[in-house]
């Protein structure tokens, strides 16, 4: 059976999905990398 | 190289090297994706799918280029017991592991109107899925290490024996039959089409600046962590 597949769905999909991928690895990293030193300055000046 | 294993030393360069990466990263993704999306024309063969392989192939190629740091770095660290060496290792493996997700993703997205299929069972996928689960158990063993306080030599051993499956993923094309297209770029050829190529190196500059990036957050996070836990041990030895 011929499927019609409108190949944009897909090129959306893959974009979504590798964008929010990539800017949460990139959003997660910084704020653990705060989050990390933060703790460690506040330590420090106990 | 011995001189930046000094955590001071180390954590000068990467004050400033941080967000220089990420931000030179964030542009050239952006720049690579818009072109790859709106002025590249579509393929004869792949049609309009073509515009996934500017995240496909970055993925792909930074989900090995993950390993591969992970092995150097392992190395490093069973040679000369650097102990920035064995946090290197542990910070490339978030990265490497979203990096081969989202090549396995796009990758099945891309296979679904182009080969009618979302999953093979062929050579090259499945070192690829292979490589996801060396990330999944190296990141299990590296923690349970990092929380039971013991030497992080039997991580590096696992990172560095996992490094076996980076040829086994880069040959699978060659070896076994696979619907898989072989490599198109090779040392000084290159078989795409500069309407194509062109977008495309830079996608791929612009997601390994990125990596680079994420890889020295985790190490500083991961520095920052250690420094604390130590901080916080020696206080309670003073007051006991």
């Amino acid at each position: 059976m011929y499927e019609a597949l409108n190949q944009w769905d897909f090129v959306v999909a893959a974009y979504a999905v590798g964008i929010a991928g990539t800017l949460g690895m990139v959003a997660w990293a910084w704020w653990d990398m705060r989050r990390a030193e933060a703790k460690r300055d506040k330590v420090k000046r106990k | 190289m011995h001189g930046f294993a000094n955590p001071t030393r180390f954590l000068k360069l990467a004050k400033w090297l941080t967000p220089l990466l990420l931000l030179s990263g964030l542009t050239l993704v952006a720049i690579s994706l818009v072109w790859g999306l709106y002025y590249v024309p579509p393929d004869r063969l792949m049609g309009e799918t073509v515009r996934i392989l500017f995240i496909h192939v970055p993925s792909a190629w930074l989900g090995m280029g993950g390993w591969t740091a992970i092995a150097i770095s392992c190395l490093v660290y069973l040679v000369w017991k650097h102990p920035l060496a064995a946090i290197s290792a542990r910070a490339a493996a978030v990265p490497g592991m979203v990096f081969t997700v989202l090549c396995l993703a796009t990758g099945s997205i891309w296979g679904r109107p182009t080969w009618g299929t979302w999953w093979e069972w062929d050579g090259r996928l499945t070192s690829m899925l292979v490589l996801l689960f060396l990330y999944f158990g190296y990141i299990a063993l590296s923690q349970a290490v990092a929380r039971e306080g013991v030497s992080p030599r039997i991580a590096a051993i696992f990172g560095l024996v996992g490094a076996i499956n980076i040829p086994i993923i880069n040959r699978s094309v060659v070896w076994w039959n696979s619907l898989h297209q072989p490599a198109s770029i090779s040392i000084g050829k290159s078989a795409i089409d500069p309407a194509f190529l062109v977008p495309l190196a830079i996608a791929v500059v612009g997601f390994s600046l990125l990596f680079g990036g994420v890889v020295l957050a985790r190490m500083r996070a991961l520095l920052a962590d250690f420094q604390a836990e130590a901080r916080l041990r020696r206080m309670a030895l003073e007051i006991a």
